[in-house]
């Protein structure tokens, strides 16, 4: 058994490496408590379905989100709105379809299996529109950047006048935890700015949470049944180890040397 | 090898078997007389076999999926995340495997090196496990090309491009590789089309490894040859195997937890970036288990020399079965070597750290002297050691350290009546 702690020292050691490796440039980012972290970590609904109203009624004026689909919307261990409200969500918008028999192309309403609309016909009409910066796809972003969760979160309150040395161009922003300070997109979000449905008070701090879950979601649909399945899985293991351990000892006894 | 006659005792059997000696050979693999006292670092060949048929399963499902093609090869992924039936179970599996594979055969590497399982009359098993190793590497390497997300296609850059420092043709090797005159579809297409193919050249050396392990039979702690079968050993089954199983199912908890509660911790965030070959990203570093290569390539000014350090740095192992000149095996009876083995570990812990760190300042000095410090400890402290230690006295076989040079005949007798 000696063996095996010195075996799970290096493990720890090693990840330990590498995790600092990634972590080397870290700025403090602001905390809170999400709802999804640790080993049954869920998925907060109501959270999801305010995070979706904001990212419809702020951020797709400008991000994508190419990989995910109205279905998506009503699917388990997401926001979870029922069938009808996702057909009405996916109804709301024009999708562009076709060639019809005609060769032409037409608009109809969306429907559940419709990828989310995109703000823009492709790159170049995004940065053409944006000062020559590409709003991101916000599909994986939360995995894409380094500080995960807590990095879009704190980003989207980090908005300050910029220090007196801080010079900064037409359309540019000073932005406390983006990389190198300066970002392309202003301050979006203000108190009061969506009106929540269910009566919550949107002050920046909720909406940033809130949107900062849905963008979770985006990125990991699966979390929840990644955390439920993976708890099973190592129950299971510990179990099944305890038994292999026991019979090993039986099995060593017949040749009396310590294992 | 022991093998005593084997004849089936069926009469199909004994038909099949003179026809097919499948039969002797699963005899030989569960009668393989085994050194009782193997302790559980040597319990990672049999997790590693694990890693490589769990890396080719979910690789299987996920070329099932997967599109190699530049514009789809991205996209394909995240459909495999999002859509397919368990596709981010068997891509997380896929992805943190190579992470395991590459610890534990770390761990299985360092093993050797402590016990000198790499000597007499080892070299052969020794030098396909590097050739292994090396395949490991660059399997791994194009695996992460795959997703064609910045850290795939930068990385692809950068380790293509150490090619382009070969005197005269380089350049041309290059282009060669690539498919045209940067990385693009035509480099991700054979990339994936090698990934798919390395694995099983891995498989058929693994035999080869394990065949040539059953020659001469196992080292073990103490690294004295011993006689097999005899008081000295256990069958292979059931000892070894119910404790190989313990050990594999100690790892699967790990691993378990990289998969399911951290997947992405041991990978880099910009490959959730869909590859840009305009835009570079602020620092390009292979997996973490490329990096102490990493950090020797980068240690040397020289891009030429850098490359042939890097290479080196890893062919260097093959020399080692005769730059270890000490005909003592185990580090237990080496008391210099064994100060000497753990400075090397930390070396390349080390290397490792530096070479997730940008190459500058502090960092590139202290890369520059561990590097100088790897290739010490094998081209001068090895072979010196081996003609000035003093090493200890060992014993003459496994039972006597154990107890205390008395063989208990009572337990060596019941042992034997169980072998035959």
């Amino acid at each position: 058994m000696k063996n095996l702690s010195k075996i799970f020292f290096l493990i720890i050691l090693l990840s330990g490496i590498s995790f600092t490796a990634q972590t080397a440039e870290k700025v403090e980012y602001l905390k809170t408590d999400w709802s999804f972290k640790g080993l049954f970590g869920k998925f907060d609904r109501a959270s999801l379905q305010r995070g979706y109203q904001v990212y419809t009624e702020v951020c797709s004026s400008c991000h994508s989100m190419k990989y995910l689909s109205y279905r998506n919307l009503a699917e388990k261990g997401g926001p979870e709105f029922s069938l009808e409200q996702a057909k009405a969500i996916a109804a709301s918008f024009e999708v562009k379809d076709g060639p019809n028999a005609d060769g032409e192309m037409f608009t109809r309403p969306g429907k559940l299996s419709d990828k989310f609309v995109m703000p823009y016909e492709n790159v170049k009409a995004a940065q053409a529109a944006n000062g020559g910066a590409y709003p991101p796809d916000m599909s994986v972003l939360v995995k894409a950047r380094g500080g995960g969760v807590d990095y879009i979160y704190s980003l989207l309150q980090g908005y300050e006048d910029p220090p007196a040395d801080v010079s900064l161009d037409d359309g540019v922003y000073y932005n406390k935890y983006m990389y190198g300070n300066k970002i392309k997109m202003s301050n979006q979000l203000s108190d009061g700015l969506v009106e929540y449905s269910d009566g919550t008070n949107a002050t920046v701090e909720q909406m940033s949470k809130d949107v900062t879950t849905f963008l979770m979601w985006a990125a990991e649909p699966h979390l929840e049944a990644r955390h439920k399945m993976g708890f099973k899985a190592i129950v299971y293991l510990i179990i099944l180890t305890t038994l292999v351990y026991f019979s090993m000892k039986k099995i060593w006894s017949r040749v009396e040397t310590k294992i | 090898m022991s093998d005593h006659e084997y004849t089936p005792k069926s009469n199909f059997g004994k038909w099949f078997n003179d026809r097919l000696p499948l039969l002797t050979l699963a005899n030989h693999l569960t009668d393989y007389p085994t050194p009782k006292n193997l302790n559980y670092w040597w319990t990672f060949g049999g997790i590693l076999t694990f890693c490589l048929i769990t890396q080719i399963v979910t690789g299987l499902v996920l070329a099932m999926h997967y599109i190699a093609h530049a514009d789809m090869a991205f996209d394909s992924v995240e459909h495999i995340m999002r859509d397919v039936n368990y596709g981010w179970l068997i891509r997380y599996i896929h992805a943190n495997g190579a992470s395991m594979f590459f610890l534990a055969v770390y761990i299985h590497i360092f093993r050797s090196l402590f016990y000198g399982s790499y000597k007499s009359p080892r070299e052969i098993i020794w030098i396909i496990g590097i050739i292994i190793y090396l395949l490991m590497m660059a399997a791994a390497f194009m695996g992460y090309v795959l997703p064609w997300g910045q850290m795939s296609f930068w990385g692809a850059t950068v380790i293509t491009n150490l090619f382009s420092a070969i005197p005269l043709v380089g350049e041309g090797i290059v282009t060669w590789l690539w498919g045209g005159y940067s990385v693009d579809n035509p480099t991700l297409t054979r990339f994936f089309t090698l990934h798919y193919l390395i694995p099983f050249l891995i498989l058929g050396l693994v035999v080869l490894h394990i065949w040539a392990l059953h020659v001469p039979g196992n080292n073990n702690p103490v690294g004295i040859d011993i006689k097999k079968p005899s008081k000295d050993t256990v069958p292979f089954h059931p000892y070894i195997v119910i404790k190989d199983g313990f050990a594999l199912l100690m790892f699967m908890i790990v691993f378990a937890f990289f998969v399911f509660y951290t997947p992405n911790i041991l990978g880099h965030a910009d490959n959730y970036i869909e590859a840009d070959p305009l835009v570079t990203p602020a620092h390009i570093v292979p997996e973490w288990y490329l990096l102490p290569f990493y950090a020797i390539l980068r240690s040397v000014p020289d891009k030429l020399l850098g490359v042939v350090a890097m290479l080196s740095a890893i062919l260097i192992l093959a020399a080692l079965p005769w730059l270890d000149t000490s005909k003592i095996r185990s580090a237990v009876f080496r008391p210099i070597y064994r100060q000497f083995y753990w400075v090397l570990v930390a070396d390349v812990l080390i290397l490792g750290y530096v070479g997730a760190m940008p190459a500058e300042g502090l960092y590139l000095l202290v890369a520059r002297v561990a590097t100088a410090y790897y290739f010490l400890h094998f081209l001068v402290i090895l072979p010196v050691l081996g003609w000035r230690e003093k090493t200890l006295p060992i014993p003459l076989s496994i039972t006597e350290p154990i107890l205390g040079g008395s063989p208990n005949l009572a337990t060596a007798k019941k042992k034997e009546s169980l072998d035959n």
